[in-house]
């Protein structure tokens, strides 16, 4: 975009706590990566939120076009048998 | 003046100083020259109240008159106000906001580290939690420092021209008076003075590293120790302390 006065756009990945996965908060603005986690620092993790940040430049994010939904993601919806829900959980397992 | 007298008018000091710093940062809120800067801001802004809120609340205590930080606040005249000029200078541009937000936090960094091993327990406690606040205010503004001083030729003269203009109050950073010398014998406060090397060394670097000069000023700025201020402060008052005068028993 050339009229975009915005500087880069980065996508901002915040992790809850030590261990945890990073998940995508958002996107934000920025000239380098320094500046991209100070901006993602002071937008997503003001109220105790994050531990941890990543930032990645959202050029190089590869995107799935909507327009092949059906042809990646239908055909999925139909073999329950792909779902391990056949298995018996034994009793007190927290997590499987 | 008794040792309490002292360090409640240590306290106010330190106070006022990060008070006014949150009024000036907090202009900048719908202003800022991005959404994520305006946004950083008015996050250091809000830094910098929390701590005006912890340290006028040990200041009334220390008073022992029943007055509450909000008195501390809204109900002193000019006069009696005590942070250093640098803090109410105008907002200006961005350059010069980042200029002073600089010059302040490499001094404050040297000031709450030191106020951190205070022999007051309270000082210690509020001066350790604030250094981690700091630390970040610090490396906010001096990468932005290095973005305009090597950015392009507009961008590299304002905040020259900034560096220009506020360093004639930075002296006062440094200034020693009596409620200094009477908490510095008990190891309450420290000596401001012995902190001016480090500070020229480190906003020396970071000035270098942006292709700034360090400007050449000898003369300084003085009054506020006495509570003798530029005419900013008085509109900031006006304007902050309007309502609790016009409505005293306004609540939210």
């Amino acid at each position: 975009m050339s009229n975009d006065t915005q500087l880069d756009l980065w996508e901002v990945f915040i992790q809850n706590k030590a261990g945890g996965n990073h998940t995508h908060a958002g996107s934000v603005h920025a000239s380098d990566r320094q500046m991209a986690l100070q901006n993602a620092r002071d937008i997503y993790t003001r109220r105790n939120e994050g531990s941890s940040i990543w930032v990645i430049p959202s050029k190089y994010v590869t995107a799935s076009n909507p327009e092949d939904a059906d042809m990646l993601f239908d055909p999925s919806t139909d073999k329950m048998y792909r779902h391990p829900t056949f298995y018996v959980i034994p009793e007190g397992a927290k997590q499987i | 003046m008794t040792k309490q007298e002292a360090l409640f008018r240590y306290l106010l000091r330190l106070g006022d100083n990060a008070l006014i710093q949150s009024y000036r940062l907090s202009e900048w809120c719908s202003r800022g020259p991005i959404l994520e800067e305006d946004l950083a801001m008015t996050n250091i802004s809000l830094d910098y109240l929390g701590r005006t809120r912890a340290l006028y609340q040990y200041a009334a205590i220390v008073e022992g008159k029943e007055r509450t930080e909000d008195d501390l606040a809204y109900k002193r005249p000019e006069i009696q106000y005590y942070n250093n000029l640098i803090t109410e200078l105008p907002i200006g541009n961005f350059a010069f906001t980042i200029a002073r937000q600089l010059l302040i936090s490499v001094f404050e960094f040297l000031h709450y580290t030191q106020l951190s091993q205070s022999k007051d327990e309270t000082i210690a406690a509020i001066t350790a939690k604030t250094l981690k606040e700091i630390r970040y205010h610090k490396v906010h503004s001096r990468d932005w420092c290095y973005r305009l001083g090597r950015g392009t030729e507009v961008s590299h003269t304002k905040l020259q021209q900034a560096f220009d203009e506020a360093w004639m109050y930075t002296g006062e950073l440094f200034e020693m008076c009596e409620e200094d010398q009477i908490l510095m014998a008990d190891g309450v406060a420290n000596n401001l003075e012995a902190l001016l090397p480090a500070w020229k060394e480190e906003v020396s670097r970071i000035l270098a590293d942006s292709d700034i000069k360090v400007p050449n000023v000898d003369y300084m700025q003085t009054g506020s120790r006495k509570g003798i201020h530029s005419e900013n402060l008085g509109h900031i008052l006006s304007e902050m302390q309007y309502l609790p005068r016009a409505y005293p028993d306004a609540i939210w």
